[in-house]
C-alpha cells in the first residue's frame, strides 16, 4: 500500500484503510473555496446595498460570518466538505474518523489565521510536511484530519475466459497479484498488459498474448468461477 | 473458500448495508425511513467481519476495497459524537460557561491582569502626560477620536444619528470586536505569545485612549459612553486572551501527556471559553449601539446602569446559576 494510507484499528478490531489527502488536493479545495466566499460576498454586499443602511449593517453581520463559520458550518452539516473539499472528494473528520462537531471544526478553521502566517497558508504548508497525515496546525489542535471520501467504483468486469488452475500453487499474495491485474485489465494498454505478463514468462511458459490470456484464465479460477 | 462462494453468500448483507448507508447520506430522510433501518448495527458488524475474512483470504482488491468503504461509512455514523453545543444552549449560558470559568480560574486571572494591569498603567500614564498617546496612535487617529468625544460636537452628532446609524454599529461592533476576540484566542497557539500580545496591546490602546480623554476633559462624553458595554467587552477581550493563553500552555507544559495530546485536550478544555466570549461580545456589541450611543439619558443614569451591568457580569462569572436544590 501507498504510504498515504493509515491504518485505523476500529472497536470491532478489523483494520480500516483510510486514504489522507495531501497537500495539493487540499490547496486546491482551499483555493476553490476562497474563489466561492469571495462571489458570495461581492453579490451579498452588491445586494444590500440597495437597502441603505439596515444592508449595511447586514452585510457587517453576514461578512463577519462568512469569515469565520463558512468552513464551520459547511463541516458540521454537510459530512465534513465545504464545496471546495466535496469538489475535490476530500472531507474533514476526526482523528477516529467520526464526523467532526462543532468544537472541533470551530478550533480547525479558527486557527486557520496562524496556519495562514506569514501569508498564503506557509505555517500550514510546512506543519503538513512535518507530520505523516498532513495537519496544518488546526487539525493538531482540532484532533481532525482530512482524508478522501470513497468513490464509488463500478465492479470491474473480468474478461470472459475458461477458468484454468495456475500452473504452480500460489501465495495468497500472489493470488491477490493476479486477481489484481485482472481486475485493472481495462485501464491498462494492451502493450502494457503484455509487458506485465512477460514478467511471468519463466512460469507460464508463454509470451506477450498468450501469457496475458493464460493470466486472465488463472484468476477466473482463483475467483471461483469453473 | 472462493471468492465467487463467498460473494455469493454475502452479497444480500452489503447490499442491505449499502442500501441503509444510502438512506442516511440522503439529506431529505423523513422519519418514516426509521423503521428501513432496522438491524444496521448487525448489518455494520457483519460487514466488518466479512471485511476482516476478506483480508485475510486476500480476495481481489474491488472487493476488499468495497467492504472497506461500507464500514468505513458504517463507522462515521455508528459511531457518530453529540454535539456539545447545540444540544442545550441554555444550559450552556446559565451553568456550563460560569462552571468553566471558575475551572480554569488561573487563566482567567491570568487573562484579566495582562489585560487590565497595561491599561491602567498606561491610562494613569497618559494622563499624567498626554503625549505618551502618541507612542500608540498616530496623530490623525487622535484627532478623530478626540473629534468624536468633543462635548459640543457630541450633541450635534448625536441628534443627527438615526436608529439606522445604531443598526450600522451593531454590525460593525460585531464584525470587529467579535473578529479581534477570536484572533487573541486563535493566536494563542504560538505558544501563548500571539495572546499575551493581543492582550497587552489591547490593554495599552484602551487605556491611552481612556487616560488621554480624560486629561482633556471629555470625561462628560466618553465615560458615560463606554461604562455600560465595557463590562460585556473588556472581560470578553480578557476571557478569549485567557482561552489563547491555555492553547499556548498546553504546548508548552504538556506534562505527561504527549505533545499532540496535550494541544488537543488544552483546545478541548479552552472551547466553552471561546463561547462564552462569542456570547458576551454579541452583548456588548448590542448594549454599545444601542444603549450606550443614547444621549437623551443623563450621565448618571449611565453611571448606574454601567455600574449594575459590571456587578451582574462580575456575580455571573464568580458565582455562575446554581441548580435549585
Amino acid at each position: 500500500m501507498l504510504d498515504t494510507y493509515r491504518k485505523l484499528e476500529t472497536p470491532e478490531s478489523i483494520d480500516l484503510d483510510i486514504h489522507i489527502a495531501g497537500h495539493l488536493v487540499r490547496a486546491l479545495a482551499a483555493l476553490l473555496d476562497s474563489l466561492i466566499r469571495f462571489a458570495i460576498h461581492i453579490a451579498v454586499t452588491l445586494v444590500l446595498m440597495i437597502f441603505g443602511n439596515l444592508g449595511m449593517a447586514v452585510t457587517l453581520i453576514f461578512t463577519f460570518a462568512l469569515e469565520w463559520f463558512y468552513p464551520v458550518l459547511f463541516e458540521v452539516f454537510w459530512h465534513g466538505q465545504t464545496p471546495g473539499k466535496k469538489a475535490m472528494g476530500i472531507a474533514v473528520v476526526n482523528d477516529d474518523n467520526t464526523p467532526v462537531g462543532w468544537s472541533a471544526s470551530i478550533v480547525r478553521n479558527f486557527l486557520r489565521i496562524v496556519d495562514f502566517l506569514p501569508m498564503g497558508y506557509i505555517t500550514g504548508l510546512v506543519a503538513m510536511a512535518l507530520n505523516q497525515d498532513f495537519k496544518r496546525v488546526g487539525d493538531l489542535a482540532a484532533g481532525t484530519v482530512v482524508i478522501y471520501r470513497e468513490k464509488k467504483v463500478a465492479a470491474p468486469q473480468l474478461p470472459d475466459h475458461r477458468a484454468t488452475p495456475p500452473p504452480v500453487a500460489l501465495s495468497l499474495q500472489e493470488q491477490r497479484a493476479v486477481l489484481s491485474f485482472a481486475e485493472r485489465h481495462q485501464s491498462l494498454t494492451p502493450e502494457r498488459r503484455a509487458e506485465l505478463a512477460n514478467h511471468l514468462q519463466p512460469v507460464l511458459q508463454r509470451k506477450d498474448q498468450p501469457a496475458v490470456d493464460y493470466l486472465f484464465r488463472i484468476a477466473t479460477w482463483l475467483r471461483g468461477d469453473r | 473458500m472462493k471468492q465467487q462462494v463467498f460473494e455469493q453468500q454475502n452479497q444480500a448483507v452489503w447490499d442491505n448495508f449499502e442500501q441503509q448507508l444510502d438512506g442516511l447520506g440522503n439529506a431529505r430522510r423523513s422519519k418514516s425511513d426509521d423503521a428501513s433501518l432496522a438491524g444496521f448495527a448487525d448489518n455494520y458488524r457483519q460487514v466488518c467481519h466479512l471485511l476482516a475474512l476478506a483480508q485475510e483470504r486476500q480476495y481481489s482488491p474491488h472487493l476488499i476495497d468495497h467492504l472497506n468503504d461500507l464500514a468505513l461509512r458504517g463507522h462515521q455514523h455508528f459511531y457518530r459524537r453529540k454535539g456539545r453545543i447545540g444540544y442545550n444552549l441554555l444550559q450552556f449560558v446559565l451553568q456550563g460557561f460560569p462552571q468553566t470559568i471558575q475551572r480554569e480560574y488561573r487563566f482567567v486571572w491570568l487573562g484579566v491582569a495582562l489585560f487590565f494591569i497595561p491599561a491602567f498603567v498606561m491610562g494613569g500614564l497618559t494622563w499624567l502626560d498626554p503625549n505618551l498617546i502618541y507612542t500608540v496612535y498616530d496623530p490623525d487617529h487622535v484627532e478623530e477620536f478626540v473629534r468624536m468625544y468633543e462635548p459640543s460636537n457630541h450633541d450635534k452628532s448625536a441628534a443627527k444619528r438615526g436608529s439606522s446609524d445604531d443598526l450600522v454599529m451593531f454590525g460593525f461592533y460585531i464584525k470587529n470586536n467579535i473578529g479581534i476576540g477570536f484572533q487573541t484566542f486563535a493566536s494563542g497557539i504560538l505558544l501563548g505569545v500571539g495572546a499575551l500580545f493581543n492582550l497587552i496591546f489591547n490593554g495599552v490602546a484602551i487605556g491611552s485612549v481612556a487616560g488621554y480623554l480624560t486629561q482633556l476633559g471629555h470625561t462628560k462624553t466618553f465615560w458615560p459612553f463606554v461604562v455600560g458595554h465595557g463590562a460585556f467587552e473588556l472581560t470578553g477581550i480578557a476571557i478569549s486572551g485567557a482561552a489563547g493563553l491555555k492553547l499556548g500552555y498546553g504546548l508548552l507544559c504538556p506534562g505527561r501527556l504527549s505533545l499532540r495530546q496535550s494541544l488537543i485536550n488544552a483546545a478541548r478544555e479552552a472551547m466553552p471559553l471561546v463561547y462564552g466570549v462569542f456570547f458576551l461580545l454579541l452583548i456588548a456589541a448590542f448594549v454599545e449601539a444601542f444603549w450606550s450611543s443614547s444621549t437623551n439619558l443623563p450621565s448618571e443614569a449611565k453611571y448606574l446602569a454601567g455600574a449594575s451591568f459590571w456587578l451582574l457580569v462580575i456575580s455571573y462569572l464568580c458565582l455562575g446559576v446554581r441548580r435549585g436544590s
